[in-house]
């Protein structure tokens, strides 16, 4: 196929000219459907400019309705008015331009020396700057560098480009040689910065400052004289204010331009100077080493009175308002050659087509009214705008027919202006919105365009999908983890589509009898094509005639594949192909263990869940979208999928010790589990005593145990959901683990065995025994985990985390009292001026560096000594070494101390001058005057300790609200930038034009996601592996 | 005191450039089955590829030092 690449994309305006050209129709009625109910001719709704009404066939091509795209009207407009989008940018041009001849503000280009010479000539066109040509510019006075380049403009015209700008044009058989001036500069700036950053708008942006600088235009003025510059004349020009010296009157009496008493001189820009007499205005210009006179045109200063006046201004401060027709006539004198410097075509962008005399009309069928129950028509605020449109236009006509006062005329051109001014944008500073008559704003052509519900992001960028539901989710550990409860509401609302087959004829048949009740169906497709909805009244006759070739819109049923996904859709793993399980309720269930990969909880998270309609894409995502398949990240190559929370808490209180338990409480503990027998028991009870040795006692437990009951360890219990043979050695967080045969034989289980992110034993399932195996490991897990905590109970709160008086004693009167006598005799040193600098810093840095290390391992101490009281019977302790959430650092602050609270890593300084707060000395060196907290959370914060725990605590809220926001921009540049390169069956990375990226995939061609960290083999493990098999 | 310049190829981060023959191309290209505009570019500007002093039009084969792979080959057409 042959490609086509776009080179560029040109933007213009409407002129009134092709606006009734491409107009169907004029409108000149403000009413839309007359008393018989049809639209009126030359109306708003009017059937040459489109249908919308069916049965109606559209004037103007004769399509009917959904076959006519519509067609443009048009309003002519009694006056005419300034297009609000343009108000800013005509403002500019009428500063920019002269008031006389309507020509740019800017230096023309003007002559320098002419030649002719055949040779000359033809090395222009041969696009060479030769010797000769050299010698040329040298001899006139313009010696051109050895950079100098040539560039064809057009025929008969070049441009050399030096630190000068020279235009070379072949007039009259002769080449004369210009001086590009201002305007040509620009020009060539502007050239040069099309298609480039910055580019053409920073080189207009300039052009506009610079011309507005301009104050006479040299344009539209005669050329005098002439007289030799001298730089004793400049130094006077540049000396400037009412300084003319002798010389200079001379030089203009005897030109016969006599200067009055007291003529000003005001420099303008570089070499260039206005001389103002009376009501004269002498332009003096350096050119050539020669001083060179005109007299131009002088301007006014234009005020812009926002949104849409504009004011001149004379020189005697007279103010004149300029109506758009003024407005209009100034445009018009724009000469073609100028509108370049606005970076316009004036091919396709005059400025006075800015100005609007004739108003396009949409067609109807983007203003589409919509029938209310009642029978009532409502319009479009679109029409609705036109409608006032039209009105002031005509009242306009009238008044100015019927030769009504000025003021009158004016007040209604006010009024138009309102109306098309909030027509095109209805959200303008210093206009009020109009109205609906409830006194909602309308929503006219800008508000459709603008903003997240706007046409760009709203419609095109992103649209609503069909198929599809969000709600909020809520967990279900019972279900599989590749399961997602849908409520039976949400399920009777999605459908499947399927094909009428001699297989499932009769399956279908009784889908379709059931109607809406759940597993039933909404709509049938007959063969012809005619979708039929299913009634109440309808469906036993629709049952009796399905055939084959029929479709059947059906319910989504259990084990129905569905997208489920939750936003930000940041990696693969955030949408997974799950089964659909349909429940009571109003909310999708899933499996706490995927809560990882989507980054999802339960505090009122949504999610949505899209259902697939073609048999590719349910293969497709069955194969590659599963659950299982997205186990182990590619991300990191280790599970992402595990264990969280309870489920670690659960197993780690199961595999910790010696725990027993008789047949009934293991299958209960197994319960939905997918185990055929029982393993061997460990033993059989003997002592009574044994059971008050249990760890985690249970008052049923040992009513019924007597000395024969067989009983099996937490350990066994947490082998029986292991594969068989499965040998495992790796350090969890409490010692090392054994696992021998599918038998975990010692060690405790922890979120290093099973946790998500973590996982040693998923990855190693994964890998060994494949995805099908691991995801079933992870559901018994998850089951096992939840039936045992459910049993075994786990709380956790404020009194769990009291320590004896004598613990809390210590700490503070000896570990706290100590570390704040050693703040104390470190501030004394300094004070002293006793205290040694570390290397590399001041002594100021150096004390306040051993104080944070000083109260920094104040803390520590203090929550070791918390810990020698809190055991791994303590909930919270248990919860941080079994990895299942929190740390030993949160329980130190709860039940010792929270210390030290820092912003940007240093004590807390900030504040009053001198000190943090009002509540301390000024030059209070001490801990509790900078952030340190000496009580737990739990003994309570005093007010200025509470206040600096918050400043601590904003930090880090700043710190991931800006993290989050850029990194989030981050990704989404990388995503665009990498978006389409593809890994090819020979390993190479390439892009869409089969363009190499990288030779072999990451240099190495392996794949993370199927490797152990990184590397492509572990040889290790592999070792591991055959001394366990050969060996034990 | 006198700055001696050093050249940049010396420098430890630099990777080995070096221009491949005109055989060596050919086999290159065959192997990925591309044409000569499909390779990865690198300017004329750059400053290895002014050291070596290669051409517009020459393809240079880059020997990289990989963290992964140990020792990684790259191949450069030098564009302007």
């Amino acid at each position: 196929m042959r490609t086509k690449r776009i080179k560029g994309i040109k933007f213009g305006l409407l002129s009134p000219k092709e606006i009734r050209k491409m107009s169907a129709s004029k409108i000149i009625t403000a009413d839309t459907y007359g008393e018989d109910g049809f639209p009126i001719e030359m109306g708003l709704v009017n059937q040459r400019i489109g249908v919308i009404d069916p049965g109606l066939r559209c004037k103007t091509c004769g399509g009917r309705m959904g076959e006519c795209p519509g067609h443009f009207g048009h309003i002519e407009l009694a006056a005419p008015v300034i297009h609000i989008g343009y108000a800013k940018l005509i403002y500019k041009m009428l500063s920019a331009t002269c008031r006389e001849c309507g020509s740019v503000l800017l230096e023309d280009a003007y002559f320098l020396f002419s030649v002719s010479d055949t040779e000359l000539e033809h090395d222009l066109k041969r696009e060479i700057i030769s010797e000769k040509w050299h010698k040329e510019f040298g001899d006139n006075g313009f010696p051109l560098s050895t950079n100098a380049s040539i560039t064809k403009e057009k025929n008969d015209e070049w441009t050399i480009t030096d630190k000068e700008l020279f235009i070379i044009r072949k007039e009259a058989g002769k080449l004369n040689v210009y001086d590009a001036g201002e305007k040509g500069r620009f020009l060539n700036d502007i050239e040069l910065g099309k298609g480039k950053q910055p580019g053409v708008g920073e080189a207009v942006k300039r052009m506009f400052k610079e011309a507005a600088k301009h104050t006479v235009c040299s344009h539209c003025g005669d050329h005098l004289f002439d007289f030799a510059a001298d730089a004793r004349l400049e130094n006077i020009l540049n000396k400037g204010e009412d300084v003319i010296s002798k010389e200079l009157r001379r030089q203009f009496a005897t030109e016969g331009h006599a200067l009055s008493k007291n003529p000003s001189i005001k420099k303008e820009t570089d070499n260039k100077w206005l001389i103002t007499d009376k009501d004269k205005r002498y332009i003096v210009k350096k050119r050539n080493g020669k001083l060179t006179v005109d007299c131009g045109t002088p301007q006014r200063v234009i005020k812009f009175d926002k949104p849409s006046t504009y004011i001149e201004i004379d020189e005697k401060e007279r103010k004149r308002r300029l109506m758009p027709s003024d407005v209009r006539e100034r445009l018009e004198k724009i000469p073609d050659e100028d509108i370049a410097l606005f970076g316009m075509d004036p091919k396709s962008a005059r400025p006075e087509w800015m100005i609007l005399t004739v108003l396009p009309v949409p067609p109807v069928t983007a203003r589409p009214s919509i029938t209310l129950e009642s029978g009532q028509r409502s319009e479009d605020d679109l029409t609705h705008k036109l409608v006032d449109i039209i009105r002031i236009n005509h009242r306009f006509m009238d008044n100015r027919a019927a030769g009504a006062p000025q003021l009158i005329i004016e007040d209604l051109w006010e009024l138009l202006q309102y109306h098309i001014s909030t027509y095109l944008d209805n959200e303008i500073a210093g206009i009020p919105p109009a109205r609906h008559r409830s006194g909602r704003p309308l929503k006219t052509m800008t508000q459709r365009l603008k903003g997240k519900e706007g046409r760009f992001r709203g419609s095109l960028s992103g649209k609503r999908v069909n198929y599809s539901a969000r709600t909020v989710i809520s967990p279900a550990p019972d279900i599989d983890i590749d399961e997602v409860g849908v409520p039976e509401a949400i399920a009777k609302e999605l459908t499947v589509n399927v094909n009428v087959t001699e297989r499932n004829i009769d399956l279908l048949k009784e889908t379709v009898r059931r109607g809406n009740e759940h597993p039933g169906a909404n709509y049938v497709r007959r063969a012809d094509g005619k979708k039929v909805k299913i009634t109440e009244t309808n469906y036993e006759t629709l049952a009796e005639e399905l055939d084959i070739g029929w479709k059947v819109e059906r319910h989504l049923r259990d084990r129905d594949i569905v997208l489920f996904n939750r936003q930000p859709s940041l990696h693969r793993m955030s949408i997974m192909a799950h089964y659909v399980r349909v429940m009571p309720g109003k909310t999708f269930r899933l499996n706490p263990t995927v809560c990882p990969p989507y980054n999802a909880d339960y505090d009122g998270d949504e999610m949505n869940l899209h259902v697939l309609q073609t048999e590719e894409a349910r293969a497709e995502a069955k194969i590659l979208m599963a659950v299982q398949h997205n186990i182990i990240s590619p991300r990191f190559g280790r599970p992402i999928i595990g264990g969280i929370h309870d489920h670690v808490s659960s197993l780690f209180l199961l595999t910790y010790g010696e725990t027993k338990f008789d047949r009934e409480e293991t299958l209960e503990i197994l319960k939905g589990i997918d185990i055929d027998d029982l393993r061997e028991p460990a033993g059989t009870f003997t002592f009574r005593s044994e059971v008050s040795g249990l760890r985690f006692e249970d008052s049923h437990l040992t009513s019924h145990i007597s000395h024969l009951t067989p009983y099996w360890t937490g350990k066994q219990i947490f082998s029986m959901i292991l594969p068989a043979g499965l040998n495992l050695q790796f350090q969890g967080k409490v010692g090392g683990v054994t696992i021998r045969d599918g038998n975990l034989e010692t060690g405790v289980i922890d979120e290093i065995a099973v946790g998500s992110f973590k996982g040693k034993i998923i990855d190693r399932i994964v890998r060994q025994y494949g995805e099908e195996a691991a995801k079933k490991f992870i559901n018994d897990l998850a089951r096992l985990a939840t039936n045992y905590i459910l049993r075994a109970g786990f709380s956790f709160g404020i009194s769990d985390e009291d320590i004896p008086r004598e613990g809390e004693q210590q700490i503070r009167e000896e570990t706290m009292r100590e570390a704040e006598h050693k703040v104390d005799e470190l501030i004394r040193a300094y004070e002293a001026e006793e205290l040694e600098a570390l290397p590399g810093r001041t002594v100021e840095e150096t004390l306040e560096l051993r104080i944070m290390e000083t109260l920094g391992r104040a803390r520590d101490e203090a929550g070791s000594i918390a810990e020698r009281y809190l055991g791994i019977e303590n909930a919270g302790v248990l919860m941080a070494k079994s990895g299942a959430r929190g740390s030993l650092l949160n329980l130190t602050q709860m039940a010792a101390c929270v210390g030290q609270q820092s912003v940007r890593g240093e004590r807390i300084k900030r504040g009053y001058r001198g000190r943090t707060l009002p509540h301390f000395k000024p030059a209070d060196r001490s801990a509790k005057a900078h952030g340190f907290v000496r009580p737990s959370f739990k003994e309570g914060l005093s007010p200025t300790e509470y206040f600096f725990h918050a400043v601590g605590g904003r930090e880090a809220l700043v710190d991931t609200a800006v993290r989050t926001s850029q990194s989030g921009y981050f990704q989404r540049r990388l995503i665009n930038a990498l978006l389409d390169l593809e890994v090819k069956e020979d390993e190479t990375v390439r892009e869409t034009r089969d363009t190499i990226v990288q030779f072999k995939y990451g240099e190495d061609g392996v794949d993370p996601s199927a490797c152990e960290y990184g590397k492509v083999v572990d040889i290790d493990e592999i070792i591991k592996d055959v001394m366990a098999g050969t060996g034990a | 005191m006198k700055k001696e310049k050093v050249s940049i190829l010396e420098h430890g981060l630099v990777p080995k450039h070096e221009i491949m023959g005109a055989e060596e191309i050919k086999e290159l290209l065959d192997k990925y089955k591309i044409k000569r505009e499909q390779l990865p570019k690198i300017k004329l500007s750059d400053p290895v590829i002014k050291e070596i002093k290669a051409d517009a039009g020459d393809v240079v084969k880059i020997r990289r030092q990989s963290r992964t792979a140990g020792k990684a080959l790259f191949y450069r057409l030098v564009i302007e």
